[in-house]
This record gives C-alpha cells, sequence and structure tokens, in this order.
C-alpha cells in the first residue's frame, strides 16, 4: 500500500558520514497521511461531525494495530475533529457553519436550488493530490537520545538510519555537521516528500559553546535560498520549499530543569523556526517525576521566553486558542521510541521490552508518543508549514529587504536611529 | 595476655601459644575506634546520584534538596559539597563522608570543571601529607578520597568525550568505579551493549580503573564466585529508589510504572545489590590501595617537586636579591649627582 522511493540524499555539508552510504531498507507501512490531507482543506469534514472534540489525548483509540499496521477508520473519524481550520487563502464555502453570526455569508440551507460550489473542494482535493506535499523536519540532540528511531517510528518507515545499528562505527564529529535525507512516502494516494535533517555532534563536545551556529545558518540558509527564488524574474511555478518547517528538540531525561545549552539553542532558535520540545527516553520517569519534569521545563521556558510551537501569539480565533492551549499543557511530550514488536495481550505492539513489563510506545498511558504524532502528522503539520511560510520567512524577508536596502542608499543598518539623529545634526548646523 | 574470654574457644592443647587470636584483637580494636570512609560522586546532573547514595546507605544526605534553573547555572562553577554522617551496625560505626560535586558538566563549557576536583583531591592529600610529617600524629584524620563513583549517562553510546578526559585526569589520583546511571532506561541487551562498549572505550584510551582483587586460593568456592561474577559485571547498571512499593504483598524498594515496577534489590533488574557487595566487601581494599598506590604516588612527586623547587627558588633569589642591590645603589648615585647638579646650577643664579 505505500511505496517509498527514495529521491536521494542530499548533504549540505560535506562530512566523513557512515550514516550515508548505501540507503537504508524501506518497508511498507502506513503512517495515515490522509489526516494530512484534512489538515489542507478541513471543509470536507462532513457538517455532522463538525465538534470541536476538547479532549485531544483520547483521540487515539488504545486499539493495537492490525497486522498489515493500517489504522482504524474510527482513528480518522476522530482526528478531523480537531483540525486546524481555515487554510490561507481558502475561502470558506458557505456550507460550513464555522460561525453562524457571520454576516455576509450565506448559509447552504438558504439557497433555493444547488449551485455546485462545494465542486471546488474536489477540484482543490485533485491538484493538491498531484502535486503532494513537502515537509522538512529536523531533529537536534545530543548522540543516543533516539531522534532516528524516533523518526522511524513517526513515520512508520526506516527513513533515519539509526546509529545503534551492529555495523554502525560512530565516531562523535568534532563539529555540529547537519545532514538531510530525502524520501517520498505515499499512502491513499497522497504523496509526501519527506526530509529529514539531522545533527550529528549537537552538544556532544566538552566544550559546546557556539554548536548551534552551524544549524542557525543553515534555516536561515533555506531561507534566503527561497527568497532569492521568488525574486526571480521567471519564477518557477512550484518553488522547491527546504526550509525547515518544524525542530523537534530532544531533552534528555534528567527530571530536573533545562540545562543552559537547552536554553541557549531554544532561545535562538525560537525566532527563527517552530521548535517542539520533546522529553526523550522517557521511559525512565514515572509519572510523577514526569509531570514535575514538565511543571520545570514550562516555568523555564517561560522565564526565558522561548517560545515553542504552537506560540500564543498565532491562535487565530477560539477554537484554535483551546485546541492549542490543551497542546501547550502538555508540553513537552514525554516520548519513548521504538521499532520492535511484541504480543501483549495477544496483539503485536509497538513496545520495549524489559524484565518488569512492556513499555508500549502507542499506548497513552505509557508515554506520548501518539500525541507528538498527532501534533506533527495528522492535526498540525499543515499548521506547521504555514506558521513558518507566514511568519518566520516573512520575518526573515523583511529583514533582509530592509537590509538590502539600506545597503543600496550606502546607509548602515539601523539606518531609522542614524536617520533621525543625523538630521538633528544637520538642523542644528543650519 | 591472657584472653579470658577465650580460653574457653580454643582448649589448652600443647604448643598452644595464643597468636590465633590476635585477629580477634584486631578486630575488637577497630570496631573501637571506627571505619572512616569518603566516596566521592561525580557525573552529570539529574542522573541519580543523591538517590544512589541515599539507597546504598539507606539514609537521606540530602533533606532539602534545591534544584537551581538554569539561567544558575550558566553562571555556577563546579561546587565540592561534603557531608559527613555515622552509621552504625551491629555496634560498627561507620564515619562516612560523601563529596559531591554539583555543577559538574553543566556549563556550555566544561573545559574547568574537573580542576575544581583535582585541586580537592589533591588538597586532601596534601593535608594528610601534611599531618604525617608533623608532630603529634596520634589523631590524623583521614579525609583522603578513597572510593570516586563516576556515572555515565545510560542515554549516550558509550563514553563521552568529557568522560574520558575526566577520568584521564584523575585514574592516577583516585580508584574509579564507573556506574552506569537510570539502568532502567535500557534493555538487557542494550545494556550489556553499552558496557561492553564502555570496557572497550576505556582500554582504548588507557584510562586505570579500579579492579577488584582476585580471591585468595584459600578463600571458599562461594565467595570466589562472587568475586568472578562481580569482575565480569563492571561497569554496574544500578538503579536508586527509597520509596518502598507493594508487590505481591511485600513491601520492597522500587520504582512504579504504568508498565511495571523495577526493584532495586532485583539482581536481575539491576546491580545495585552487586555494587553494594562490592563497597562492603571491598572497603578494606579500596583505602589500602588509595593509601599504598595513590597517596605514595602523589607523596613522591610533592617531595621531588618540592625538593627541587628549593633548590631553584634559592638560586633565583640569590641572582635576583644582587642585582635588585646594585640597581637600587646605581639608582641612589644618580638621584645623589642629580641633586649636586641643581645645587650648583641654582648656586650661581643666587649670586
Amino acid at each position: 500500500m505505500l511505496t517509498l522511493q527514495p529521491i536521494g540524499q542530499t548533504k549540505p555539508k560535506s562530512m566523513p558520514g557512515s550514516k550515508q552510504g548505501h540507503l537504508p531498507h524501506l518497508p511498507q507501512s502506513a503512517c495515515d497521511l490522509s489526516g494530512v490531507w484534512h489538515t489542507v482543506c478541513p471543509c470536507l469534514r462532513k457538517l455532522s461531525a463538525f465538534e470541536v472534540n476538547s479532549d485531544l489525548t483520547t483521540n487515539v483509540s488504545i486499539k493495537p494495530l492490525t497486522s498489515d499496521l493500517q489504522l482504524e477508520v474510527e482513528v480518522e473519524a476522530s482526528v478531523q475533529m480537531e483540525e486546524r481550520e481555515g487554510e490561507d487563502g481558502v475561502e470558506q464555502p458557505p456550507l460550513c457553519p464555522i460561525d453562524p453570526n457571520t454576516q455576509g455569508i450565506i448559509k447552504g440551507r438558504d439557497l433555493f436550488g444547488y449551485v455546485g460550489i462545494e465542486a471546488v473542494l474536489d477540484q482543490m482535493r485533485r491538484k493538491t493530490m498531484k502535486a503532494g506535499f513537502e515537509f522538512n523536519i529536523m531533529v537536534v540532540g545530543q548522540s543516543g537520545l533516539g531522534k532516528s528511531t524516533l523518526v522511524n517510528t513517526l513515520f512508520k518507515s526506516k527513513v533515519s538510519r539509526k546509529s545503534c545499528t551492529p555495523n554502525y562505527e560512530e565516531k562523535i564529529s568534532k563539529t555540529v555537521n547537519l545532514q538531510s535525507i530525502c524520501h517520498v512516502i505515499e499512502e491513499k494516494g497522497v504523496k509526501m516528500k519527506l526530509t529529514v535533517i539531522d545533527t550529528p555532534g549537537f552538544g556532544d563536545q566538552i566544550n559546546n559553546e557556539n554548536c548551534w551556529e552551524p544549524i542557525v545558518k543553515y534555516v536561515n540558509e533555506q531561507y534566503e535560498k527561497y527568497l532569492r527564488e521568488e525574486q526571480h524574474v521567471n519564477r518557477k511555478r512550484r518553488i522547491p520549499d527546504t526550509r525547515v518547517h518544524c525542530c523537534v528538540y530532544f531533552l534528555p531525561a534528567t527530571g530536573h530543569r533545562l540545562r543552559p545549552i537547552d536554553v541557549e539553542f531554544m532561545k535562538r532558535l525560537g525566532h527563527i523556526v517552530s521548535i517542539v520540545p520533546v522529553i526523550a527516553k522517557a521511559d525512565t520517569l514515572t509519572m510523577e517525576e514526569r509531570l514535575e519534569f514538565k511543571q520545570r521545563i514550562r516555568q523555564d521556558l517561560e522565564a526565558n521566553g522561548i517560545r515553542v510551537y504552537p506560540q500564543k501569539e498565532y491562535d487565530e480565533d477560539a477554537e484554535d486558542r483551546i485546541l492549542n492551549d490543551k497542546i501547550r499543557e502538555n508540553i513537552p511530550f514525554a516520548v519513548v521510541g521504538t521499532d520492535k514488536e511484541h504480543q501483549v495481550n495477544g496483539n503485536k505492539v509497538l513496545g520495549r521490552k524489559t524484565k518488569w513489563g512492556i513499555i508500549e510506545v502507542e499506548n497513552v498511558a505509557h508515554c506520548e508518543f501518539a500525541n507528538l504524532r498527532d501534533l506533527l502528522i495528522r492535526s498540525h503539520l499543515q499548521d506547521l508549514k504555514d506558521v513558518t511560510h507566514n511568519i518566520h520567512y516573512e520575518t526573515y524577508r523583511v529583514r533582509r529587504l530592509n537590509e538590502s536596502n539600506a545597503n543600496g542608499l550606502g546607509l548602515s543598518a539601523l539606518s531609522l536611529e542614524n536617520g533621525t539623529f543625523d538630521k538633528n545634526e544637520a538642523e542644528s548646523q543650519l | 595476655m591472657s584472653q579470658s574470654g577465650e580460653k574457653g574457644k580454643f582448649p589448652e592443647t600443647a604448643g598452644y601459644v595464643g597468636f590465633a587470636n590476635l585477629p580477634n584483637q584486631v578486630h575488637r580494636k577497630s570496631v573501637k575506634k571506627g571505619f572512616e570512609f569518603t566516596l566521592m560522586v561525580v557525573g552529570e546532573s539529574g542522573l541519580g546520584k543523591s538517590t544512589l547514595i541515599n539507597s546504598l546507605f539507606l539514609t537521606d544526605l540530602y533533606p532539602e534538596r534545591y534544584i537551581p534553573g538554569a539561567a544558575e547555572k550558566i553562571e555556577r562553577t563546579v561546587q565540592i559539597e561534603a557531608s559527613t554522617v555515622e552509621i552504625e551496625e551491629r555496634g560498627v560505626k561507620l564515619r562516612l563522608t560523601v563529596v559531591d560535586t554539583p555543577g559538574y558538566g553543566d556549563a556550555i563549557n566544561s573545559q574547568d570543571c574537573f580542576k575544581t576536583i583535582i585541586q580537592y583531591i589533591d588538597n586532601q592529600f596534601e593535608r594528610y601529607l601534611h599531618d604525617e610529617s608533623g608532630l603529634n600524629r596520634r589523631h590524623i584524620v583521614d579525609n583522603r578520597v578513597h572510593c570516586c563513583f563516576y556515572f555515565i549517562s545510560p542515554f549516550g553510546h558509550g563514553l563521552k568525550p568529557l568522560d574520558v578526559e575526566f577520568m584521564k585526569a584523575i585514574h592516577s589520583k583516585v580508584n574509579i568505579v564507573p556506574v552506569i546511571a537510570k539502568a532502567d532506561t535500557l534493555t538487557l541487551r542494550e545494556r550489556d551493549r553499552l558496557k561492553r562498549r564502555i570496557l572497550d572505550e576505556i582500554g582504548e584510551h588507557g584510562i586505570r580503573i579500579y579492579q577488584l582483587p582476585d580471591a585468595d586460593s584459600d578463600e571458599d568456592e562461594e565467595f570466589k564466585e562472587q568475586t568472578r561474577v562481580l569482575k565480569a559485571s563492571i561497569p554496574f547498571a544500578v538503579i536508586g529508589s527509597n520509596q518502598l512499593i507493594e508487590v505481591k504483598g511485600k513491601k520492597i524498594r522500587g520504582r512504579l510504572y504504568p508498565w511495571g515496577v523495577v526493584e532495586v534489590e532485583n539482581p536481575e533488574h539491576n546491580d545495585f545489590l552487586k555494587l553494594r557487595t562490592m563497597l562492603v566487601t571491598h572497603m578494606q581494599d579500596l583505602q589500602e590501595v588509595t593509601q599504598d598506590l595513590h597517596y605514595e604516588n602523589f607523596r613522591s612527586e610533592r617531595l621531588k617537586r618540592a625538593g627541587s623547587n628549593r633548590v631553584v627558588e634559592e638560586e633565583v633569589m640569590d641572582k635576583d636579591q644582587i642585582l635588585m642591590e646594585k640597581e637600587a645603589e646605581l639608582r641612589r648615585m644618580q638621584q645623589m649627582i642629580a641633586q649636586m647638579q641643581a645645587q650648583m646650577k641654582m648656586k650661581p643664579g643666587d649670586d
């Protein structure tokens, strides 16, 4: 059902990396990308299913996966209910009773006959299915925190080569080198071009000062590339989008607080990319420790002015706010990742087997992997892309255009301040 | 010396002298005197060091823990906190000092974090050396660090660069016992792989960790077996906890997860019991190795350095002194000349 066509591997920085080499073996499995479609075109939902489901955590049924790893329809239905609504630029067809008090919208039942406006949805659907989606996700964290395993588990395919495979010779590199690997995943006719950007060497040295600089540089380079493409006289129809849509930052499960390196990194990158912090290898924390840890992290984030996704300022309406508040209360998610399956009560589940029990990855009572997956893929994937495009990219663009304007006139980048000062000087001279 | 108490044990046979009682005398004296032991714990914050110490000695050495925020951690340097506790068990007194090193590995740039620790160890040796060379040697307090538990994070793939650098710097000063912390995050296979990896890396970098002494050939099989098992389990993968959880009607120490209970004292779950056994049966040996090997190394280095320093300093001082004196004389002469010139200039002016 799922076909994987590896597009190839692009290495922005050359590295004697042993993670490259041959392409990983890509088995068939599903990771429910059909949910993504719904985030793009929320109005495909049936009218009756349109209710805000206020309980985010129970949207994944603890029903175990069937043998071909396809997810049940019920799961999809519950996912529909907490969509982000409103794609920018998509006119809300009057059939969706979003806000009954909005003026100027003719309700469907007020029309005298069938006009056929809803056919536009089909056209949109066909177009986007043909075009496919792009998603670029960056994983940052110290080595051994389970980044590659988590990405593999998220997309139910071996997109990243794990560093704990037997033939892997790991050498902690002296600088942070970014590696990006591209795959095309397809599910139910929906194609997604997934790029995973890995950052080995981050935070592994004795002296980790400025280890975030290569990452900041990379993110800005992608914005620059897109900006250049946009400014061409003859633009391509679809500008290839290599901008980082989401950065998953892995925190080690110490149980105390944020470390200085975490604070520094998130401060700097929170302005230019959407960060999703995640507690890695969370099977070492009991439930109470986990709650306390999360609380302390949230306090630390607020105390340092770090904005993580979903940012409060970008909530568009009350419904979003309710949804996103629920997410914000649970951030950072405590996850456990694995690609091994075990038998539990006669069902095959993804889990880690220890002498004292089996930790089920998709069981919400055990860890929050399902919540993270829903956030990243099923409900907020399009929103992540939108925030990157509309907010982060635009901020970068404005800054760059201001800089180049200032350079054009021969003034420094702080032209505003200097401008007024110079005027005063000139006046006083007169 | 007649031991009236022991006469009943050892009947008066011909040729029996009685010095078989000596171990009992030593035993009694040392029990009266009590034992001293200093244990240092080093590792990044959040690895469960304090919990493990509390579990090992069944006390609460850190009643009011304050965990500082990240902003404070940026400013802090490594500190040394020593807490002493007197434990008594069946009449045997142990004066245990635990030296904690908060702030280790916290900063973004950790290059200086082990300087403080090495300085502390050297200071303790220095103090002992001073006391030993002093006049009153009756009550020498032994604060030298006898053993260092180095906590390795289970999250990585082996030793981090910081671990390697630190262990290389102190393996000639203190007995290192590497410990894998928070071992409940590893499955059995991962644990074995990590242990092998760590031992390989330790060998690769030439780090000398504390080696358990082989059992003497006259010890019984059980003890020999125990020593063999202990030696094979280094580094120990441990879990610490002081919470009592009820499992199958019994109250045991462990950690409660939604997927099961990890028992601290279950040898199948982790190596906590092995670590405790090692510490308890080899406490004496650890002290001996510290005295015979590390302290003697330090002492000879120190005395050599002190000796050569003194000679070099004297020479330097002589030369310097002479130079300075000559310069001072020159200056005085120049001043006198200047004064006389000034006077001569003024005299004709006055006239």
